[in-house]
């Protein structure tokens, strides 16, 4: 319990204090840019906007998970936290699934909360809107939980950012699928089945990325 | 500190397609100091890094009945804070043993301040001293343990590992420069190469 709040007490003060990673604010900015660009790029006719804005700003999350990935634990394995911390007899599995809680809250609430200037440089409707915040509540945590495992599989790669960006986009399909599905039908059973797979993400992340660390220290 | 005890049995390692060393036995009790010495490339970190655990050999066992400490070329901590704050989460985790007294002992008051990114090589190696073993584990591995420290602060640290062997723990140190302290013995690797 000790561990669980030294590591939780870290990994937040690094993603919300300026630390090394500056991750928080990167995301975010860029996901805005996405949207703030679409309309440039396809012009400024209303029905369309309104009509592809929600899935614009989903696949703008999607690649906006992707950004901090590089720095999310290659920094914290090549400096040999993983090690000390495994040497007082603190797994792998629980370092990971407590970065997954600070890295989710650093990037799916902002992510959230960008989307409603998003929303409104796309001109998209009230009722759409509370479909896709609902639906970017129920994907954002496997989007977390699919970029950390990506994160530890890459670990000890040279170039690991650029094929972490590539890992990630077809592994979240499924996630884009239901979530802005969602959109197109209007119903809640799009934003259950993305909940369901975040769930399913989030349940494997821990046990995914605590192996592959381990894996890493083999080469 | 906790009864120390660390046997290996059998040891091979295997890394790519060359085998390092093998049929390696090592049986270290209380107060008890071992020297691995070999070239460049001959297995002492691979044999440093089997022995905490952190390797798999690829023979052989390793038993031991306390926890290991490691002490290697890297510095576990957040290069954008002062060395005092960035202790802060490894006394969370250790419990304590990162106070004032204990970053006197290593010289580091005076650098308490100073973002961990501005250290020289020699500061960070005392860093890192303090980082691995201020929990007093029973077993301390020492991977080139005098590399960047001056001639004044290796013989301090000699000093250091010579009462930590006085209270019963086993170091077991890798390294090609003479390392003085009481009843040290050494072993050979290429004494075990393939």
């Amino acid at each position: 319990m000790n561990a669980v709040g030294a590591l939780l007490r870290r990994d937040l003060a690094l993603t919300f204090g300026g630390g090394r990673r500056g991750a928080t604010l990167l995301p975010v900015l860029f996901f805005i840019a996405v949207a703030m660009l679409y309309p440039f790029a396809v012009g400024p006719a209303p029905e369309l906007l309104a009509r592809t804005g929600g899935g614009v700003i989903w696949v703008a999350a999607l690649l906006a998970a992707i950004l901090p990935l590089d720095r999310l634990l290659a920094p914290d394995v090549e400096r040999g936290f993983f090690d000390q911390l495994a040497l007082r007899g603190i797994a792998e599995e629980l370092v990971v699934a407590v970065r997954l809680i600070a890295h989710w809250l650093s990037f799916g609430p902002p992510l959230m909360l960008a989307a409603l200037p998003a929303s409104a440089l796309l001109g998209i409707d009230a009722e759409a809107l509370r479909t896709v915040e609902l639906g970017l509540l129920a994907g954002t945590p496997g989007l977390a939980a699919i970029g950390l495992i990506i994160a530890s599989l890459t670990v000890g790669l040279r170039g690991g950012a650029a094929l972490a960006g590539l890992l990630l986009i077809p592994l979240a399909v499924p996630l884009l699928v239901f979530g802005a599905g969602a959109l197109a039908t209007g119903g809640q059973s799009g934003i259950a089945l993305t909940a369901a797979i975040s769930l399913l993400l989030v349940a494997i992340a821990p046990f995914a990325g605590g192996a592959a660390i381990r894996a890493a220290r083999e080469n | 500190m906790e009864p120390a005890r660390l046997s290996a049995t059998d040891l091979a390692c295997r890394r790519g397609e060359r085998l390092l060393f093998r049929g390696l036995s090592i049986a270290l009790g209380e107060g008890e100091a071992l020297q691995v010495v070999g070239p460049n490339g001959a297995g002492k970190s691979s044999l440093i890094r089997i022995l905490a655990g952190l390797l798999r050999p690829t023979a052989g066992t390793v038993e031991k009945t306390c926890q290991a400490a490691l002490l290697d070329e890297r510095l576990p901590l957040d290069g954008h804070l002062p060395l005092g704050r960035a202790f802060d989460f490894w006394s969370r985790i250790d419990r304590g043993g990162y106070g004032p007294g204990n970053l006197a002992g290593l010289g580091l008051t005076e650098l308490a301040d100073v973002p961990v990114r501005f250290l020289s090589t020699g500061q960070r190696k005392r860093a890192a001293i303090l980082q691995s073993n201020t929990r007093m584990a029973g077993l301390w591995l020492l991977d080139e343990p005098l590399n960047g420290l001056d001639a004044e602060a290796a013989a301090t640290f000699q000093q250091r590992v010579a009462a930590y062997l006085a209270h019963g723990g086993i170091a077991v140190i890798a390294s090609h420069q003479p390392f003085a302290v009481p009843g040290l013995r050494t072993l050979a690797l290429a004494d075990y190469a393939a």
